[in-house]
């Protein structure tokens, strides 16, 4: 695509290993760079008009829902066989693109079920450590001002198959999808606090779902008066009940069982109330021993969902990597990826809007030449933290934490164009 | 409809302590603090502290404070968090012996005969942590035993929460502490008993949150 000029950079040239290429390839030479690739293998008569042409299309609908083609995109459901609604679905990751995971597509994590809420008899109490304790139904929530914060939220045991002996073979979303991200839209719990009066020696609040399981949690003041939102709805809409209808909390950038679904009670406290998901599960056993307790953040992760296992490169050509990356501690400054195992890295487009504890977009085009490669990406959040190689991540834990796992993940390209979860 | 018995200690103390110090909106805690930075005592020196790492109190938008007042009363059956200082235990009492036949009608089904190989997670061991995947239990792992009431009461069993009175659920307590061997098998489990348990990984656990990464 070079002119010859030595004024115009030759973006076609790799920057790295791998036959990756410059992130602004797409950007200033259009598509014409990437043309061949999308019509490799496609040969469809010119002349033919669909059947869709010939006849009236399907009435409205009061709900939309996606096209029938595209059924197989969907949740995957690990659950408790003895109790249904005791278990997790993950996102599929790996058939979506942009930040945003559709509401019907955002993971899930249930202890005994999807409680069925009316939301006029639901109401959120305040109690314990306040001046004045009070309750609000959802009405009276819906007329407080609101804010929308786009952010992940993330299971704390997201991608925790990292840890096993052998890598695991799956899509890359039923690995990494306890993640999702969504615009939540809510009512500050500090408003809410204020109102109440939140003495000074309350330090924790013990949170508390109106589900079977009555899940309870202990919240830091601290993080509660600077950005928990008590969420109404969910990418425009009222949240949906596996998400936490009619309100849920949503602790921006920290594990996502403190974002308690379906909450209906806070009580302010002094100490922590010690619950079995602070003290029996979501701590992580270390080499020595201990645990570690109150792992809140969410360290910074990375994935390459496009290409991912499952999917098969139709022969050599222009590809572009497509990836998510985020941080629970702040923004993503940076992402970098290679196709040579790590042994150099070019740096990828972020897309806008780069928000902060929000899924970010990189890109890449690459050239693959049809030899085997591996594929990794890593994230640098804007704190100057690093997404660690997995050998390094279990140096310094163990393999028995089971939570909180952000290794590198690497993906190996065979010649036929199969990908496949490797430790590399 | 399963009711709680109000319990004896937690109600009276916490509304004596909002009633006794007349404290005021946390907004008006955060002005008097600073007025006072110059002229620092104990307790707004302590204040101050506080304020150190509640940095964004002033973010709050304001409300239309339409919260209602909340009663003891309304919260009788809602209000089961329960402490590792024993705070919010009900009165009531049980012993392991009480619990087994309980534990047998109720949780064996997925627990497993005294607790162990069901589908469920495991509920006894005493495994050392540091090994090849250790099973991580009631016996070697949860560090407070007011954890299995408050757990228990409020969760279990799956297909029946919060139908098990509060003398059921002492004594599936006491008899998951048994199996255990942390609790004789007669020893009476109650509101003042229970949280001086000392578990034996009280100390296992390494708090990340604040200052650790």
């Amino acid at each position: 695509m070079s002119d010859g000029s030595l004024s115009v950079p030759d973006y076609n040239q790799p920057v790295a290993g791998g036959g990756l290429l410059d992130r602004r390839l797409f950007l200033k030479q259009g598509v014409g760079a990437g043309a061949g690739l999308l019509l490799v293998g496609l040969d469809a008569p010119a002349s033919e008009i669909p059947p869709w042409m010939h006849t009236p299309g399907a009435p409205f609908n009061n709900y939309g829902q996606p096209s029938n083609h595209e059924r197989e995109v969907i949740r995957w459901i690990s659950a408790n066989s003895g109790a249904p609604g005791n278990g997790i679905s993950w996102s599929p990751l790996h058939k979506l693109e942009g930040i945003i995971t559709p509401n019907g597509l955002h993971f899930e994590r249930h202890h005994n079920g999807v409680p069925a809420i009316d939301p006029e008899r639901h109401r959120l109490r305040l109690h314990g450590l306040v001046r004045k304790p009070i309750s609000f139904g959802i009405e009276d929530l819906l007329r407080y001002p609101m804010v929308s914060r786009i952010c992940f939220v993330e299971c704390g045991g997201n991608s925790n198959a990292g840890w096993h002996e052998e890598p695991i073979q799956t899509p890359a979303g039923y690995f990494h999808g306890l993640a999702s991200c969504s615009e939540w839209t809510g009512v500050p719990l500090s408003t809410l606090l204020e109102e109440a009066g939140l003495l000074p020696e309350a330090r924790w609040l013990i949170a508390e779902g109106a589900d079977a399981a009555a899940m309870n949690i202990s919240i830091p003041v601290e993080k509660a008066l600077e950005d928990t939102l008590v969420a109404l709805y969910q990418n425009g809409e009222r949240i949906r009940p596996e998400n936490g209808y009619p309100i849920r909390l949503i602790l921006p950038g920290w594990e996502a069982v403190l974002s308690v679904k379906w909450l209906h009670r806070l009580q302010a406290a002094k100490e922590p109330v010690m619950a079995r998901n602070e003290t029996a599960k979501y701590t992580e056993l270390q080499p020595d021993g201990k645990a570690r307790q109150f792992t809140y953040l969410m360290d910074a992760k990375s994935f390459i969902t496009h290409p991912s296992p499952g999917y098969r490169l139709r022969g050599p050509g222009l590809y572009q990597i497509s990836g998510l990356a985020w941080s629970g501690r702040g923004k993503i400054r940076k992402v970098e990826v290679s196709a040579d195992g790590g042994q150099s890295w070019a740096e990828a487009a972020l897309q806008e809007p780069i928000l902060s504890k929000c899924f970010t977009r990189f890109r890449l085009p690459w050239r693959w030449d049809g030899s085997p490669r591996i594929l990794k990406s890593r994230a640098i959040d804007d704190t100057g933290y690093q997404q660690p190689e997995r050998a390094t991540l279990i140096a310094e834990r163990g393999r028995n934490g089971y939570f909180h796992y952000n290794a590198i993940v690497s993906w190996a390209v065979a010649t036929d164009g199969s990908l496949s979860h490797v430790y590399a | 409809m399963f009711m709680r018995k109000p319990h004896r200690h937690s109600r009276p103390r916490l509304f004596g302590l909002i009633a006794g110090q007349g404290i005021s909106p946390f907004r008006q805690v955060v002005m008097q603090t600073l007025h006072h930075a110059l002229r620092p005592s104990p307790r707004v020196s302590a204040l101050i502290l506080s304020m150190c790492i509640l940095p964004t109190v002033h973010a709050a938008p304001e409300g239309p404070k339409l919260g209602q007042p909340l009663t003891a009363q309304e919260l009788i059956g809602l209000d089961i968090h329960v402490f590792p200082d024993g705070y919010g235990l009900p009165a009531g009492r049980g012993t392991a012996r009480e619990g087994k036949d309980i534990y047998h009608t109720q949780c064996a089904s997925c627990h497993g005969i005294k607790g162990s190989g069901g589908s469920a997670g495991e509920l006894t061991g005493t495994s050392a942590l540091h090994g090849a995947h250790p099973d991580q239990t009631i016996g070697n792992y949860w560090p407070y035993a007011t954890t299995i009431f408050d757990f228990v009461r409020r969760s279990m069993p799956l297909n029946a929460p919060r139908s098990l009175s509060e003398d059921q659920v002492y004594a599936i307590t006491a008899y998951l502490l048994h199996i255990n061997g942390l609790l004789d098998e007669d020893a009476v489990l109650d509101a003042k008993s229970l949280p001086a348990i000392r578990m034996p990984n009280r100390e296992g656990f390494i708090r990340v949150w604040p200052d650790g990464r």
